[in-house]
């Protein structure tokens, strides 16, 4: 299992253009992707899951990746979120 | 004539015929059905179809709105393939035995309803979006097409509220302006007003109606007011202010990118004030040449805790980096008085206007402080941040906030991150304390910047909110403006600049008194950034 955080700087919060990039981009996957914050997670490919979460600007998330070449999967991801939120 | 009022999300004044966007309702009844697979056959030819046409909505959007505003309808068929919502529908069908029409409309109002009672303004905007995904696979499980929205001429466009996908099927060109029942000011109309600059007015409410459809109109985005069937004093009268507010923006527009220079010369900054990060980009659009007053309350007000150093740096960067190189002079908390946040546990104050409040706050709790030294000095790395302090009356609290700094500065190197050393500094005047030892002040610090309204609350002693006190009140009283005259030639007696942030910095009827006091920087409100610099210009 591979696992980062990463704090949230778009003043809108993790809203709905990076949570649809997301969820975009995770099905490319084959692996389980989990994404928490204050309490709350959901799968990292379910749309409404992570918009219902209500994750705003400056509130820390944690990734999990596990399964297939979870590594690279995290890395790639972790640049994801740098670019995108 | 029925007059209807609003909330306007953007000005100028439009007439025209209004053409109400009218939403097919089916009634849609609960029936119990035997075949499941069929009627989950049924639902997923419609949601096949839905995403077809969500993708033909998405290159068509691409084309007229650009990438970043189509994306939506991307996020519209992600929607629909969304696994909660899927199973949602899938668990009424085949383990309830309902219809999909009811399936489908009872899952759109559970997820709706889950956005709807989010804390945030911007989540709660979002269960449109889920209705709007809903409505197209009811339209197409009934057989309906979802055209048919023609506009004939120009005209105002009144509805419920617009879903994306309807301002989509929007001729752009003959649209005049928008008229909403509800919506917010998150909404996909109100964004696409701004977009487009045209008169929005929403929140009109039940008294905007269908039958209305076809009827002369007139929006007024300067009141939130809808006329329908104006009569015809009201027509002359809005037919003036439309020609005057037209005239007015393309006169104005035609100062961007000019100087704000008097006529004997003298060049003065005119500024803009915000209160957001979103408002930086409305500075950035009427050419204000920086940010004279950001507030950094709203980081506090918007939050149920202390906001944390990153959500902070996050903030002010991004401010600076979208006034691109221009200087943005970042206030440090002013709270307190008027503006209290619960979790700082302010108590109750006789007097909160003269109580713990601003600069009072950061240096008896430098905790809070610290953060927001430590997030401004890390953001300044990024873009042309100046800092200023609120509420100052002595050099002795000067002294302290630089000692605060040191410490700040001394714990960034440590951790080994990145800030910049050489932050402009600079008070507020805004008590008549300040202005009185103003001289001792500019030796201190790199500029003054002077909040007229407290500045005049404090020399008349006359508490602004209380309307009795109205025929005592007067802005232009020359004990105030003896006051900037004497800040104002202190900080040029060492070398310093001085502004004004506060609403008088805005009144051009002072603004030839400012240029000859000197002053050198005028900060005001975005919209009236190109009004001031149309008035330095007049000036001698």
């Amino acid at each position: 299992m591979k696992e980062f955080t990463y704090t949230i700087t778009d003043p809108i919060g993790f809203h709905a253009r990076p949570a649809g990039l997301l969820v975009k981009k995770v099905k490319e996957y084959a692996c389980e992707i989990t994404i928490s914050c204050e309490g709350k997670s959901s799968s990292a490919k379910k749309l409404f899951g992570i918009m219902g979460m209500g994750i705003k600007n400056g509130q820390t998330v944690t990734v999990t990746v596990e399964g297939e070449d979870e590594e690279n999967v995290a890395a790639e991801l972790e640049t994801f979120f740098k670019e995108n939120a | 004539m029925i007059t209807i009022e609003g909330k306007s999300v953007f000005s100028g004044v439009e007439i025209g015929k209004l053409y109400y966007f009218s939403k097919k309702k089916a009634e849609i009844l609960q029936q119990i059905i035997e075949d499941v697979d069929a009627e989950m056959a049924r639902y997923y030819q419609a949601r096949e179809t839905a995403v077809e046409q969500l993708e033909g909505l998405f290159t068509k959007a691409l084309n007229e709105v650009g990438e970043s505003n189509s994306l939506i309808f991307q996020i519209h068929q992600m929607m629909l393939m969304d696994d909660d919502y899927n199973e949602a529908i899938e668990n009424l069908v085949r383990n309830e035995k309902n219809n999909v029409e009811y399936a489908v409309q009872k899952t759109a109002e559970d997820f709706s309803a889950m956005f709807a009672a989010m804390d945030d303004e911007y989540m709660q905007a979002r269960a449109a979006d889920v209705k709007d995904i809903s409505n197209r696979i009811l339209t197409i499980l009934s057989g309906g097409d979802d055209g048919g929205f023609v506009m004939d001429e120009p005209g105002i466009v009144a509805a419920s509220d617009l879903a994306p996908s309807e301002t989509i099927q929007l001729d752009k060109s003959k649209v005049l302006g928008f008229a909403t029942q509800f919506g917010s000011s998150n909404s996909h109309t109100a964004i696409l007003a701004r977009t487009m600059a045209i008169p929005a007015v929403i929140s009109l409410g039940e008294s905007l109606t269908e039958e209305m459809n076809g009827h002369m109109a007139i929006i007024d985005g300067y009141t939130g007011v809808l006329y329908v069937d104006p009569d015809e004093e009201t027509l002359k009268t809005m037919t003036a202010k439309r020609e005057e507010s037209l005239r007015e923006k393309a006169e104005l527009e035609a100062l961007i990118g000019q100087d704000n220079v008097t006529k004997s010369g003298r060049k003065i900054n005119v500024y803009a004030n915000i209160g957001s990060i979103d408002d930086a980009n409305s500075a950035m659009a009427c050419d204000a040449g920086g940010v004279g007053l950001f507030r950094s309350e709203f980081l506090y007000l918007d939050s149920r805790d202390f906001p944390t150093e990153e959500a902070q740096f996050a903030a002010y960067k991004a401010a600076a980096q979208i006034m691109d190189g221009r200087k943005v002079i970042i206030r440090t908390l002013d709270l307190g008085a008027d503006k209290q946040v619960d979790y700082f546990n302010l108590g109750k104050e006789d007097n909160p206007a003269l109580g713990y409040r601003a600069i009072r706050i950061c240096l008896t709790q430098p905790e809070i402080f610290k953060t927001q030294l430590r997030a401004l000095y890390r953001a300044a790395a990024y873009g042309n941040i100046a800092i200023m302090f609120p509420m100052i009356i002595s050099v002795k609290e000067i002294h302290r906030i630089k000692e605060i700094i040191t410490e700040v500065k001394e714990e960034l190197r440590r951790e080994g991150k990145k800030f910049r050393e050489d932050v402009e500094l600079g008070v507020m005047i805004e008590t008549p304390a300040s202005v009185m030892i103003s001289r001792d002040l500019a030796k201190e610090v790199d500029f003054f910047s002077v909040g007229t309204n407290d500045l005049t609350q404090y020399t008349l002693a006359i508490d602004r909110q209380n309307e009795k006190l109205d025929s005592f009140y007067d802005s232009h009283h020359p004990a105030v403006l003896a006051m900037i005259k004497m800040a104002a030639d202190n900080a040029h007696a060492e070398g310093k600049w001085i502004g004004i942030c506060g609403e008088l910095g805005a009144d051009t009827t002072l603004t030839q008194t400012f240029v000859d006091m000197g002053i050198d920087e005028l900060s005001v409100s975005p919209g009236m950034v190109l009004r001031v610099r149309r008035q330095v210009r007049e000036c001698e």
